[in-house]
C-alpha cells in the first residue's frame, strides 16, 4: 500500500484542513445560534467561553492552511506545463483538462473560480471568529453585528462547498499525480484469494 | 463587579462584556463595525483583483507574485494586505465609537457580493463581453 507525496499533499488540503473546516461549520452555526437563544444565561462561563474560542480558532487555522497548501503546494502541480509536444498529459492536469472540449470547461469554470472564491472563507471567518470572542454573549443587544456575523458564516461555508465540490470533481477528473512514492504497508503479491 | 469606561455607558451600541478577574469592560460596537467593514473591503478586493488579472495580460503580469502559483499569488497576497490595512485603519479610528451598523453592515454586504460575483468566471465574461 502505497501513495504518492503529491496524493499525500492534496489529502491534506481537501481532506485534511478543507474538510475538518466544513465539518466545524456544523457545531459553529450551533453554537452561535445558540449564544443568540434568549434561555442562554446573559453571561457565558469560562468553560464555555473556552470552548467557543477554541472552536473558533481551530476554524481560523483550517482555513488559512486550507488555501494555503492549495495555493502553493498543489496547484503549482495542477498546473505545470508539460514539455512541447507531450503526448501524455496525465501529469498536467491543467493541460490534460484544456486538452478535449468535453473537460476544458472544468478549468475554466471549475478551477479558475474554486481558486479565487476559497479565499473568502478565511478572510470571512476570521472576522467571525474575532467578534464573536470580542462581543461574547453580548452580541445579542448588538443584532446588526450577530446579522453580519451570521452572513459570513454562511458566506465562508457556502465559498468552501463551492472549493470543495470542485476540488473533488476536479481531482476526480483530472487528479494531481507524481512525486515520490511512501510505502505506507508492505502486502504479499501474486495470490488470490 | 467593577465597570470599566462606565461613563461611556450611554447608548445602546454598548455593550458590558467580561474583562477577567470579576471585572466588566464597556466597549462600543467600533471594533466589531471595523473587522466586519474590513472583511467586505477584503473580499471585494479580492474579486476585482481576480477580474483584472483575467481581463488584462499586463495586470495579471504584475500579479505574478510567485510564478508557480502564477497571479493567484498576488491577487490574493494585495487582498489581505488590503483587508489587514483597513481592518487596523478602521480600528484605529472606530475603536472608542459607537458606529451605525447598519450601514457598515450594507457596506460589508456588498463587497461579500462583489467577492462571490467577480470571482465566478460566467460574470466575468459578462462583464468583459466575452
Amino acid at each position: 500500500m502505497e501513495i504518492t507525496s503529491r496524493d499525500l499533499w492534496t489529502i491534506f488540503h481537501g481532506l485534511g484542513f478543507g474538510a475538518l473546516f466544513m465539518l466545524a461549520f456544523s457545531g459553529a452555526l450551533a453554537e452561535l445560534y445558540r449564544l443568540s437563544a434568549p434561555s442562554v444565561p446573559a453571561q457565558l462561563g469560562a468553560q464555555e467561553r473556552n470552548l467557543l474560542n477554541f472552536h473558533l480558532s481551530a476554524m481560523v487555522i483550517l482555513a488559512w492552511l486550507a488555501v494555503l497548501t492549495g495555493a502553493y503546494i498543489v496547484y503549482p502541480w495542477y498546473r505545470a506545463v508539460p514539455p512541447e509536444g507531450a503526448a501524455d498529459l496525465a501529469n498536467y492536469p491543467r493541460s490534460l483538462l484544456l486538452s478535449s472540449a468535453r473537460t476544458s470547461e472544468w478549468h475554466r469554470i471549475g478551477m479558475e473560480w474554486k481558486e479565487n472564491v476559497a479565499w473568502l472563507a478565511p478572510i470571512a471567518i476570521t472576522m467571525v471568529a474575532y467578534v464573536t470572542m470580542k462581543y461574547q454573549r453580548t452580541i445579542i443587544r448588538l443584532q446588526q453585528m450577530r446579522l453580519a456575523v451570521l452572513t459570513f458564516t454562511v458566506a465562508a461555508f457556502i465559498a468552501t462547498g463551492i472549493a470543495g465540490a470542485f476540488g473533488a470533481l476536479l481531482n476526480k477528473y483530472a487528479p494531481v499525480r507524481g512525486g515520490s512514492n511512501i510505502i505506507l504497508m508492505e502486502g504479499e503479491s501474486g495470490g488470490e484469494k | 463587579m467593577a465597570v470599566k469606561n462606565r461613563a461611556a455607558v450611554k447608548s445602546e451600541e454598548y455593550v458590558e462584556v467580561p474583562a477577567g478577574r470579576g471585572e466588566v469592560e464597556v466597549i462600543p460596537n467600533g471594533p466589531g463595525a471595523a473587522a466586519i467593514l474590513a472583511a467586505g473591503i477584503g473580499c471585494a478586493v479580492l474579486g476585482i483583483l481576480a477580474l483584472a488579472g483575467d481581463a488584462s495580460e499586463t495586470i495579471k503580469g504584475l500579479l505574478n507574485f510567485y510564478s508557480p502559483t502564477g497571479a493567484l499569488s498576488g491577487v490574493t497576497t494585495v487582498a489581505i494586505i488590503i483587508w489587514l490595512m483597513s481592518w487596523y485603519v478602521l480600528n484605529l479610528r472606530w475603536r472608542l465609537q459607537a458606529i451605525d451598523m447598519t450601514k457598515v453592515n450594507v457596506a460589508a454586504f456588498i463587497g461579500l457580493a462583489i467577492g462571490f460575483l467577480l470571482t465566478f468566471p460566467p460574470f466575468m465574461d459578462l462583464i468583459q463581453g466575452r
